[in-house]
């Protein structure tokens, strides 16, 4: 077992972030046939964040509010239009490979079924990434085993299955032993869970819980899910139209929360006690098309507090009283012009 | 490390290995048409390939005396032509060249189309566009004609259909080819294996290739009894085969002066062909079924 693949070095320190992306945007060209006019979509928008090593940071959002997009900008599965992508200070393409890169961090998708190939057994399946990073064939079947062990699947029942033949729990058990294969340090978890009835999303929840101490994991975790989110994630992430609306520590955005968009998600969820339940609608009417999206602040359409100012200016990320919560929202900004902002500290 | 609940779903029986294929060919073997339209062309092929071992007449051989002997003669059991040939030998030895000629160039389109189609649906863009259109080209032209039309530059001969009746069915195979590859090189696990940092290459002979093998095969089966009737066309028409050579396509033609005479025996060559054909087709619908094992 000595030809197994050691993990990617840490480079900078406990201190330095180990995923920094900055101003990543993505622009999806549609249409722009003979006659037809070319429109663009703004999937991701100027989205900055940074993951530190060993936390597991959670994005939420509508769907098509750009989190998949992002993770998959992050996997470098599609070419990104603007923004530097730095794993754990290192830019790909300078001082990291891309090869590199794809051993340091894997992704876990939302389809379990077709996030595995139909003709290869579970083994086989996992066993793939070490193999093209040069772990023989043999090695590479014993480090499956080891791995479904970890997952919990018995590797002498499951190795010589094939995807169909397994429940939808267990296949999202192998997908994760497949991205944990390449020794990564970051996973992206990219609704991982969504798709699970809930008693099997609460045991891979607590499987992912186990991995990541035991194997030292930084997780990116991606879901609709705000409960979820909140039990697993460190800091949360909130989008919106492809950009980020609200950032912090789990417990100050969800106790706490800064901007209308996250107030209104919060106020979406569905309570736990009867007499708490929300009788109204949070929010009025669907997002904005993001091929032509609001100007100013994205959110000022559904807003109950929206001004002049929001159709305006574009808020900027402006901290709230926690330390790390940020919020881009003109209520929030000191100065901005909007009603409610806070008046500027004297200098 | 996982939940107690997770001891209940380790209860299953130790799972034996069977490849995917073992499992297709079980399945197929349930299927009672699949099988006797195997056996058939079986029978016909091995009867082709083994046929000097068969004691049959000289498929040369004829006899102006014995001519247009009607089914059931005695000697002859399925006639003889209008040149007193013996209709059995004939058959037989008439079956090596058509199933050749009916065979051979769906394996040629098949390797070729294949490579192409999945070149283009995996690459997309440019690449794509450059090869689809390309092969579309090809389908402006009715398959008949363009293969009579290939023949006719090309000269007589069956090497010369081969080749025509390859370059007919590469621009179809490329297309279903095509087709497939783009559905599948949309699912996830092709971005999982691009993850996991393998190049193209790698992902499409592990990943790509298993999964779009299956429907082209399909297809290209339904292909073989379509060559074998335009290879018989282009025989018929004096641009396959020559005489005194039997093949089924050619006897269709030289005993169609016949059809007034003895029509019993001036249709077996296409009997024969129409045999063959639905046993193809027949066989690639029981291998598109038996293929489908998610059911």
């Amino acid at each position: 077992m000595t030809t197994l693949l050691e993990p990617i070095a840490d480079i900078g320190g406990a201190a330095q972030p180990l995923l920094d992306v900055k101003g990543l945007t993505k622009h999806f060209p549609i249409g722009g046939g003979l006659f037809a006019e070319k429109k663009i979509v703004r999937a991701v928008d100027d989205v900055s964040f940074q993951v530190g090593k060993g936390e597991t940071v959670g994005i939420v959002g509508e769907s098509g509010c750009g989190k998949s997009t992002t993770a998959r900008l992050l996997m470098h599965l599609m070419p990104r239009n603007a923004g530097d992508i730095l794993f754990d200070g290192q830019l790909v393409g300078e001082t990291l490979s891309l090869r590199d890169l794809r051993r340091g961090m894997q992704m876990v998708f939302q389809d379990s079924y077709a996030s595995l190939n139909p003709r290869l057994t579970i083994e086989d399946s996992i066993a793939f990434g070490p193999k093209v990073h040069g772990v023989s064939d043999k090695d590479a079947r014993a480090l499956a085993r080891d791995l479904l062990t970890k997952v919990g699947l018995r590797p002498e029942v499951f190795a010589n299955r094939y995807p169909h033949e397994v429940s939808g729990g267990q296949r999202q058990r192998v997908n994760i032993a497949r991205a944990l294969a390449l020794k990564p340090r970051l996973v992206i978890l990219d609704e991982a869970v969504s798709a699970l009835d809930k008693s099997v999303e609460a045991q891979v929840l607590n499987l992912l819980t186990d991995l990541k101490r035991e194997f030292g994991l930084t997780y990116l975790f991606i879901s609709h899910d705000l409960n979820v989110v909140r039990y697993i994630s460190d800091r949360v992430l909130v989008m919106y139209l492809g950009q980020v609306v609200e950032l912090g520590p789990v417990d100050a955005v969800y106790d706490g929360p800064a901007h209308p968009y996250t107030r209104a998600l919060l106020a979406a969820m569905p309570a736990m006690d009867p007499d708490e339940r929300t009788l109204e609608p949070p929010i009025s009417g669907d997002p904005p098309n993001p091929i032509d999206p609001p100007a100013g602040c994205r959110f000022h359409t559904r807003c109950p507090f929206a001004e002049a100012v929001c159709s305006e200016t574009v808020p900027a990320l402006s901290p709230v009283e926690a330390s790390g919560h940020l919020a881009a929202c003109h209520m929030v900004t000191p100065g901005s012009g909007h009603s409610r902002a806070p008046a500027l500290e004297a200098a | 490390m996982t939940t107690a609940s997770d001891a209940s779903l380790q209860a299953a029986p130790v799972h034996k290995a069977r490849g995917y294929w073992a499992t297709v060919g079980r399945r197929l073997m349930r299927d009672k048409v699949s099988v006797v339209c195997a056996i058939i062309l079986l029978a016909i092929l091995l009867a082709a390939i083994f046929a000097p071992f068969l004691h049959l007449a000289d498929p040369y051989q004829g006899s102006m005396i014995r001519r247009l002997r009607p089914i059931g003669t005695p000697g002859y059991p399925l006639g003889t032509d209008e040149l007193g040939r013996d209709m059995l030998a004939r058959l037989i030895y008439g079956g090596r060249l058509s199933l050749l000629i009916g065979i051979l160039p769906v394996i040629l389109a098949f390797s070729i189309g294949t490579c192409l189609g999945l070149v283009a649906g995996y690459a997309g863009g440019k690449v794509n566009t450059a090869i689809m259109r390309t092969v579309d080209v090809f389908y402006a032209f009715p398959s008949v004609l363009l293969a009579i039309a290939i023949s006719g530059v090309l000269g007589a001969g069956i090497v010369n259909s081969i080749v025509s009746l390859t370059v007919v069915f590469i621009p179809q195979i490329t297309r279903v080819a095509e087709s497939v590859t783009t559905s599948v090189r949309n699912l996830d696990f092709v971005d999982a294996a691009r993850a996991s940092g393998a190049g193209p290459l790698t992902i499409m002979r592990v990943h790509m290739l298993g999964n779009v093998l299956g429907p082209i095969f399909v297809y290209a089966t339904g292909l073989i009894s379509v060559s074998m009737i335009l290879a018989a066309g282009l025989s018929f028409l004096g641009l396959g085969t020559k005489p005194p050579e039997p093949e089924w396509g050619l006897m269709l033609n030289t005993l169609r002066t016949a059809i007034y005479v003895n029509p019993g025996v001036a249709a077996l060559p296409g009997v024969m062909i129409f045999a063959v054909s639905i046993c193809f087709n027949m066989l690639s619908d029981g291998l598109r079924s038996a293929m489908d094992i998610r059911n």
